[in-house]
């Protein structure tokens, strides 16, 4: 089938969006409400209720985890469903299946991107200057969207034979939530639990934006040969779950 | 449908231009289907954990149930196929199994071509995006590129009739106008083998005409459709052969009158719409 992948997966991201957004009256206000709300009661707890962090800008610092770690998890829990609630489209009409999930992944990078700009604004707004370092940032966040398309494939896979599996994901972001370091700093983890942070995707672009906009400096080389290589291995084993699986989809929605 | 129908049908088809390339040398086998067979196991209906897990110990009591047996068929470019049945015969099994959504647990299938298939009203459709950003969508689906879909489009909206439509939302399209829309995005996007499954049933007696004639005109140019009614009178129109299914099976097969005429007297077939 000598198809254009890329219209199709275009016309895809467009329906999301537009829907998402036709029935909203504030757009993409949206998109910035949920890490300011969470970004000023993290900095509140953190700085003034419980003030034993010694952070002079915490609130950059909350940010550089709040935005990677939101879309991460918006991104999963929808591209999760994503087949199921499509399933008009896969038992009806014949097309990549592929493209489903990795479009919802997809539609969620709008909200990513206007978090992004809400993280440059902040960093700005405290007195960091942009630097050659900031070209790091495309890369590192281009690693963590295909991380996430890896994920969603597998999942909303699995989502199709066993319809539990977006329970799983939605605890595993709760659980994620306090296992990436986004109110606190890697160095302040005891040693013995660094294995839990290793190989974590999510973890390694909250590192890298720190180290990028806070500390003005490239991310460490280890990070940047681990951060494409556990991205890719995840993408290309989701692919290869997903084809594993979608044979018999038809069969179960 | 009138008395005088078949013979208004047959100027239709007199009246069906040539057009276009034809892809494929008339006679050749563009669908092939050889002993399929679709098993249900009724118990997996169900996707939820605890009842995969309960089912792994009940395996003995399930049964599976036949949505098809042993189905074989043939058709030719340039030919067409009407499939009859009773509800639940496996008519929409069979056609999803051909135009490749789901897959046979015996037999073998063999398309040669790009299929277009139309198998429920508004598949592949948002209700909520507008008739223009649907036909972008629906048309990306059936696998048009972008060029192509700038080309056809106003053939396409020309053809449904929705001109002054185009740009409200589909939800306030009416189910006639979605059925034009979509049979416009499916025959304009010229494929091979046009699949049809009972959506023609929604549009009035003039859009109906002008949907066979140019599903005819599709037959001139050597492309094949298969497609499903409840209505012999519409099937016998359209398609040279017929294939009669029943609980699965391949109750009669061949040339479309001698099948109609077997399915009318068998008592299932009664023309609601006559």
């Amino acid at each position: 089938m000598g198809r254009n992948y890329s219209f199709l997966l275009t016309n895809l991201v467009l329906k999301d969006f537009k829907v998402r957004y036709r029935n909203m009256s504030l757009g993409i206000f949206w998109s910035l409400l949920n890490p300011l709300v969470m970004m000023g009661v993290l900095t509140l707890v953190f700085t003034r209720i419980f003030p034993n962090y010694s952070m002079s800008e915490f609130a950059v610092f909350v940010l550089c985890g709040l935005v990677p770690f939101n879309f991460f998890s918006i991104a999963w829990a929808s591209g999760t469903t994503s087949v199921i609630e499509n399933s008009a489209l896969v038992k009806r009409v014949r097309c990549p299946r592929e493209v489903i999930p990795v479009a919802s992944v997809l539609a969620n990078c709008l909200h990513f991107v206007i978090q992004i700009a809400l993280l440059i604004c902040f960093t700005v707004l405290f007195g960091h200057h942009v630097n050659r370092h900031w070209l790091w940032l495309p890369l590192v966040f281009l690693m963590e969207v295909a991380f996430v398309c890896g994920l969603a494939l597998i999942t909303s896979a699995l989502n199709v034979y066993f319809r539990d599996v977006r329970y799983v994901v939605e605890s595993l972001n709760v659980v994620l939530f306090w296992l990436v370091p986004i109110w606190y700093a890697l160095d302040k983890v005891p040693v013995a639990y660094h294995f839990l942070y290793q190989l974590n995707p999510v973890t390694a672009v909250i590192l890298a934006c720190r180290r990028i906009l806070i500390e003005s400096s490239a991310p460490p080389p280890t990070l940047l040969v681990k951060l494409p290589l556990v991205s890719f291995f995840v993408l290309l084993m989701g692919f290869l779950v997903f084809r594993w699986l979608k044979p018999r989809f038809a069969d179960y929605l | 449908m009138t008395p005088g129908r078949g013979e208004s049908l047959a100027n239709l088809a007199s009246h069906a231009v040539a057009e276009g390339d034809v892809r494929h040398k008339r006679g050749a086998a563009v669908v092939e289907v050889h002993q399929v067979s679709k098993i249900y196991t009724q118990h997996v209906a169900r996707g939820l954990l605890r009842e995969r897990l309960v089912a792994m110990f009940r395996s003995a009591t399930a049964h599976p149930f036949y949505a098809l047996r042993g189905v074989s068929l043939r058709v030719n470019a340039g030919e067409s196929l009407g499939i009859l049945g009773p509800n639940g015969a496996g008519k929409s099994t069979l056609l999803s199994i051909i135009s490749g959504l789901c897959y046979p647990d015996a037999g073998t299938v063999t398309v040669n071509g790009t299929v277009a298939a139309l198998l429920e009203l508004g598949s592949g459709f948002h209700y909520d995006l507008t008739g223009r950003e649907n036909v972008a969508l629906n048309a990306s689906l059936l696998g048009l590129t972008r060029k192509q879909l700038r080309e056809r489009f106003d053939n396409i909206v020309a053809f449904a009739e929705l001109e002054d439509f185009i740009d409200e939302p589909l939800r306030t399209y009416s189910s006639g106008m979605v059925m034009r829309l979509a049979f416009s995005v499916a025959v304009n996007t010229n494929p091979d083998i046009l699949i049809i499954d009972e959506v023609l049933a929604v549009g009035d007696q003039r859009f109906q005409d002008k949907c066979i004639k140019r599903i005819y005109e599709l037959k001139a140019a050597g492309r094949t459709l298969i497609c499903v009614s409840h209505s012999s009178r519409l099937i016998e129109a359209l398609c040279d052969t017929a294939l009669w299914l029943d609980h699965g099976s391949v109750a009669a097969y061949g040339d479309v009158h001698d099948v109609v005429k077997a399915y009318d007297q068998s008592g299932s077939g009664k023309d609601v719409s006559a």
